[in-house]
């Protein structure tokens, strides 16, 4: 499985995705320009976190509109998959890859903490190796990830089951005070419709070795790994 | 044609920094604020054959960048481009 990990002007999480991909999976692995359109050898296009143009406008606004963002629509609608974490994920809601929006946190402080996800769909490419009902420990980082949603179009992510991530105490429970950031029903984060496009706001690559303190971000990655094993994905190369 | 953009959350959406700015403005004494929303101003300046056409345009760009739909609103202003730069900046 080929990965790319895009690269903005004020991204910050490439290169720590791009050693996590090659050095941790030891998958192949290849930085992407913010003005390359070329993604036909990517089975998975990574949109790592930072601080992309930096987030002028809104966080994610101007990058949510730059040519490798454009080619990923194209690459989505073929079935490719995108993992898109903290500034990767406020691009791909810009992009409309992703419904909703994620604006400034409800404590108006930036939070750099360790964070429990509780696993709600497991039916993803990137959770299909996890449990309903899991607790998984990763880190955010961010000052803009308080997500939003109309009450519509919150309603059709449930009825998809799109929600895949919310944040929780240790022990699963979702509540107010396991809520870093304000973000409506504890979304941390969701899929499209499809289930090929995954974005979140804590960082998975920052939880990839027992010496970072935890190993939860890997889950996503193999699974994702073990989905294109079976599907054939990798025959077909 | 000079257009000036004012961008805000839309009514209902939670404005944390005025919250935060109110609170401040409160702690000064200013006893008689009853409420406060911070915004943004972009001033775009085009070519343009009508102020129409410029609306127009200017318009199109709030649709795709400028404003993001599902939090903000956005109002736009003709700039009189005969009235003295001091007075527009």
């Amino acid at each position: 499985m080929r990965f790319g990990v895009v690269v903005f002007p004020g991204t910050w999480s490439d290169c720590d995705f791009h050693y996590v991909i090659s050095e941790v999976l030891h998958e192949p692995v290849r930085y992407v320009w913010h003005r390359d359109r070329n993604l036909a050898d990517l089975d998975c296009v990574i949109l790592p976190g930072g601080f992309s143009y930096g987030d002028y406008l809104r966080a994610g606004a101007v990058a949510g509109k730059s040519p490798v963002v454009e080619a990923l629509q194209e690459f989505v609608a073929k079935g490719g998959y995108v993992l898109g974490s903290c500034n990767g994920f406020q691009i791909l809601c810009e992009a409309r890859l992703l419904p909703g929006a994620l604006m400034r946190n409800e404590c108006l402080q930036y939070r750099c903490q360790p964070t429990h996800l509780a696993v709600e769909n497991v039916e993803t490419a990137f959770t299909r190796g996890l449990r309903l009902g899991q607790v998984l420990t990763m880190p955010i980082s961010h000052g803009e990830g308080k997500y939003h949603a109309d009450p519509e179009p919150l309603r059709e992510m449930k009825e998809r089951n799109q929600i895949v991530f919310r944040y929780a105490e240790a022990d699963g429970r979702v509540t107010r005070a396991a809520n870093p950031n304000g973000s409506l029903e504890n979304i941390a984060g969701i899929v499209n419709p499809a289930g090929n496009v995954l974005g979140l706001m804590p960082h998975p690559e920052r939880a990839a070795e027992a010496a970072m303190g935890g190993t939860d971000g890997l889950l996503l990655f193999q699974s994702l790994l073990g989905s294109l094993v079976e599907d054939g994905s990798f025959l077909k190369r | 044609m000079r257009v000036r953009v004012l961008v805000r959350l839309k009514p209902g959406i939670l404005d944390v920094q005025g919250a935060a700015v109110k609170r401040a403005l409160a702690g000064l004494g200013f006893a008689e604020l009853t409420d406060l929303r911070v915004g943004k101003v972009i001033e775009v300046e085009l070519d343009a054959s009508t102020p129409e056409r410029a609306r127009e345009r200017v318009g199109e760009m709030c649709r795709q960048l400028l404003a993001n739909p599902i939090l903000e609103d956005y109002t736009l202003e003709m700039v009189d481009d005969l009235a003295p730069r001091g007075a527009v900046r």
